[in-house]
């Protein structure tokens, strides 16, 4: 395999609600400041790949309106993934195996505000079994914080820990919103409000390199698990067992992992399932909890994970992406510094 | 089938449901298109030029699409134009606001370089034709919305011959 | 530089308006068991799963892959989801050939769907836009000014489009699995068909489907008992709308065209036939300009070098126009084009085809993929 490195990585500030920009605006500005970060031009491009969600977004093509932030012109190589940036990244890493390029761009963006996200991911369940139940997000997740407590996989005690040092994280990190802004959501028993997301409006860049130095993929793979919530151990992950050890993860030697978990629940079962040790920070950067950007989450995981490296605070790290319900779908990215 | 009306076989097999989904979006207009929106207000057509390729958009764009760098300068554009293609509607379908048959056409409006794509009212369907020369009528009441603009109507000037199309068709 | 990809399993199911015998996921694991048994294998000889499909929105499933992951055996292994517009299903094939030619998997399944009975395209591609007014009149109104434009530009005769239709669906009829059979029609009735956007009539325009297609890709010797050879995977794409653009040509297709040859190392008068993506009846002489199979487009449609026993034939599945379901349309292109050269396209067979382009095209035109396969080892 080629090694492909991270040369650069830039995020729009994840916030509550950002009315002045559209798509095409967010990308133009996102991906301008990514390949400057890069010391690239956007001519250097040779491979440009996207994830976004057009539920989400409130239209059918909204990824096609995006392109219009990219200079497409003379056209450009370009595919794009209904799913969140973090798996853009893993086409473009596999398309720059291919060897005729060397630099591909990849980006996503997404909008809470518009009010689509909670209805987007209950219609992304089984539609003859599970949809019409209409179950949100926020009621699959305590149902698996329900299942952990009960298996004896951790307490509620580590959910409010996990929850603390997401807050603690945000409150210096300049591009999620302030842990102290109000919050408005419900609970369900086992899970508060504050167990949960803060649902943002941003976008995510990353370029990725052949060879050229910067933080250096080491591994990269994704797993899935059976879809139906009673079909499998909610206390458990498989598919991101299964990820970790694909990637060749060195759980010893990992020095920061960025979960793209949007419960305090599914970052402790991230963290126990994967059997990280005290050396690992999890989520310096406030993960998921912090700040929670539709299609862009897990992209911005593995941007942090490489920040992380390029500021000398690890020399290991991963970055993880999810989807679907109760961490069905899991993807690592190893990284390691040069 | 059995005539117990509580056998499973008393019940006909469900082979099909109807799943409704409804969603609502609060979308911000942004701000390029609110300014658009508030020349809207005015009864001006108002475009943005790009200051790399200097190209002139209506709807404005805040980004260049083929310089990915902001749009800036506004330009009023209109409120005459040329019609460089078209297409009449004649097919019903769901969700449809106007009744068939209607013309829709693109509308290269001067001063601008892309066109914008609208109806052609006042106008048999039939008699519309590329390099037509139109002009925007405004809704009674304006509202920041392009609905503002109702139609394109044809206006007596001599149609742009093909050849000067060329370049946008 | 990458390794060889080869299609070793080709399977698609019967395309039809109303599939009301399967669900979705019995509609993809109908065309996914057929390209297994194809390719001699099972369910858990396969390394990875990539499904593409048209928006969300048709449906009304947001990211199928999550509820299609059972059905497709891929529970415990990698599941993407491409999506690129119409050009889906061709982008999707190509995905996967990447995976399996920088040898990152040894064999991997890809399917593309559609079940339309269960959606609702023409609203979704009819969607109005905030602040705009509600002039969307789905890909029929979109496309057709354009074809507009391409009559004027080339001062093409009327007929033309017709002839397309009424060669396609003819082919069709030698195709067990294309959704429409139409064994009588005519020039004459599809001239005398409605309207519905001028210039585009009933009979020229494409059907809503219900189908699936899926392949198997290999590089592994031991797996090629009759494969055909991925040649050349190109994508490129354009801006929808901007200063200048050249709706009727768009170069992104032509520049697309231009390297899927050149890393084949052909001219393209070497292919044997083509698999191109016509929703309307116009775009074959349309297609045939950008693409740079023809100079004149329309006068090769008139002189029959499209036709199954012309120059080159062009569709002889039936195309787009007889089976559309759009998530599927564009991997049943590059399927058919597999199918022609290992010989295996039964009734619609073109003999001795051994070169052949698979095309796919989304978005307003402007997201293109394209394939180049062959009987023989790059």
């Amino acid at each position: 395999m080629r090694p492909i490195h991270i040369a650069g990585f830039a995020q729009l500030d994840q916030v509550l609600r950002d009315t002045e920009r559209d798509e095409a605006e967010m990308v133009q500005q996102v991906t301008a400041a990514a390949l400057a970060d890069a010391g690239l031009g956007r001519k250097d491009v040779g491979f440009t790949c996207s994830g976004s969600n057009d539920y989400v977004m409130g239209r059918a093509f909204s990824f096609t309106m995006a392109i219009d932030g990219l200079a497409a012109w003379p056209p450009i190589r370009e595919s794009h993934v209904e799913m969140d940036g973090a798996w853009a990244l893993y086409e473009a890493w596999v398309r720059l195996q291919h060897g005729d390029v060397d630099i591909a761009l990849v980006y996503s963006f997404g909008k809470s505000s518009l009010g689509g996200v909670a209805e987007s991911l209950t219609y992304s369940l089984d539609p003859y079994f599970l949809a019409p139940l209409e179950p949100g997000p926020d009621v699959l997740a305590s149902l698996q914080a329900r299942r952990m407590l009960d298996a004896g996989l951790a307490t509620e005690a580590d959910f409010a820990r996990a929850v603390a040092q997401a807050k603690a994280a945000a409150a210096i990190n300049g591009q999620v919103p302030d842990p102290l802004d109000h919050r408005v959501g419900t609970s369900h028993l086992p899970l508060r409000a504050e167990d949960g997301p803060v649902r943002t409006d941003g976008a995510a860049c990353v370029v990725l390199r052949a060879g050229g130095g910067g933080p250096r993929i080491s591994g990269i793979a994704h797993r899935i698990d059976p879809h139906q919530p009673g079909a499998r151990d909610l206390a458990t992950c498989p598919s991101a067992v299964l990820a970790a050890e694909a990637a060749g993860v060195d759980i010893a030697r990992l020095d920061v992992a960025e979960f793209h978990a949007p419960y305090s629940s599914q970052v402790v079962l991230l963290s126990r399932v994967l059997g990280l040790s005290e050396r690992t920070t999890v989520n310096p950067s406030g993960g998921a909890l912090a700040a929670d950007t539709p299609m862009v989450a897990g992209l911005v995981r593995i941007g942090e994970a490489a920040q992380a490296i390029r500021s000398g605070r690890a020399r290991h790290a991963l970055g993880h992406a999810s989807s679907g319900p109760c961490l069905q779908h899991n993807l690592i990215c190893a990284l390691e510094a040069e | 089938m059995s005539t117990d009306p509580s056998s499973p076989k008393a019940r006909p097999a469900v082979t099909r449901f109807k799943s409704p989904v409804r969603i609502e979006y609060e979308v911000a207009a942004g701000t390029v298109t609110s300014r658009f929106l508030d020349g809207i207000l005015e009864g001006r057509l108002e475009g943005r030029r790009c200051p790399s390729c200097e190209k002139v958009y209506i709807p404005p764009r805040g980004s260049c699409p083929t310089c990915a760098v902001p749009t800036s300068e506004p330009v009023d554009v209109g409120p005459r134009g040329t019609v460089t293609t078209f297409s009449v509607i004649r097919i019903p379908f769901e969700g449809q606001v106007l009744t068939p048959p209607y013309a829709c056409a693109h509308v290269l409006l001067d001063g601008a370089d892309v066109p914008l794509l609208h109806i052609v009212g006042e106008c048999d369907v039939d008699e519309i034709r590329m390099g037509m020369r139109v002009e925007t009528v405004w809704a009674d009441e304006l509202k920041p919305t392009l609905e503002s603009v109702r139609y394109f109507r044809p206006v007596d000037e001599d149609d742009v011959p093909y050849d000067q199309l060329r370049e946008h068709v | 530089m990458s390794g060889a990809c080869a299609i070793i399993g080709i399977g698609q199911t019967r395309h039809a308006a109303k599939r009301a015998d399967v669900s979705m996921p019995g509609l993809v694991r109908e065309a996914a068991k057929r390209a297994l048994e194809d390719a001699g294998l099972e369910w858990k000889d396969i390394d990875a799963v990539v499904i593409g499909k048209a928006p969300d929105m048709f449906e009304g499933v947001v990211q199928p892959e999550l509820f299609l992951a059972g059905a497709l055996g891929a529970v415990g292994k990698p599941m993407f989801r491409v999506h690129t517009a119409g050009s889906v299903g061709g982008s999707t094939a190509i995905v996967a050939s990447h995976l399996v030619s920088s040898g990152v998997h040894r064999r991997v399944l890809t399917v593309a769907y559609e079940k339309q009975s269960e959606s609702n395209a023409m609203w979704a591609l009819s969607q109005r836009f905030p602040f705009r007014p509600p002039i969307a009149a789905g890909a029929g109104g979109y496309f057709a000014p354009i074809i507009r434009a391409y009559m004027a530009r080339t001062n093409a005769p009327d007929h033309i489009g017709v002839q397309v239709a009424v060669k396609d669906r003819l082919n069709a009829l030698d195709n067990p699995y294309a959704h429409l059979k139409l064994p009588n029609i005519t020039a004459e009735q599809v001239a005398a068909s409605p309207m519905l956007w001028d210039p585009i009539r009933y009979l020229e325009a494409c059907p809503s489907s219900d189908g699936a297609c899926a392949l198997v890709l290999s590089a592994d010797e031991a797996d090629c008992k009759n494969p055909a050879w991925v040649h050349a995977t190109a994508m490129r794409s354009e801006p929808m709308l901007f200063a200048g653009r050249d709706e009727v040509s768009p170069r992104a297709g032509a520049d697309c065209a231009k390297q899927v040859y050149a890393d084949a190392g052909i001219t393209p008068d070497q292919l044997d036939v083509a698999e191109i993506y016509v929703p309307f009846s116009w775009y074959e002489p349309m297609w045939l300009e950008n693409l740079g199979l023809a100079e004149s487009g329309w006068r090769a449609v008139d002189a029959g070098e499209t036709q199954r026993d012309g120059r080159l034939p062009i569709n002889p599945s039936g195309g787009v126009l007889s089976s559309n379901p759009i998530g599927a349309s564009g991997m049943l292109r590059f399927a058919e084009a597999a199918l022609q050269v290992r010989g295996a396209a039964g009734d619609h067979q073109i003999d001795g085809a051994r070169l052949a382009l698979g095309h796919a095209y989304g978005g307003g035109s402007q997201f293109f993929s394209m394939w180049i396969v062959g009987s023989e080892r790059p």
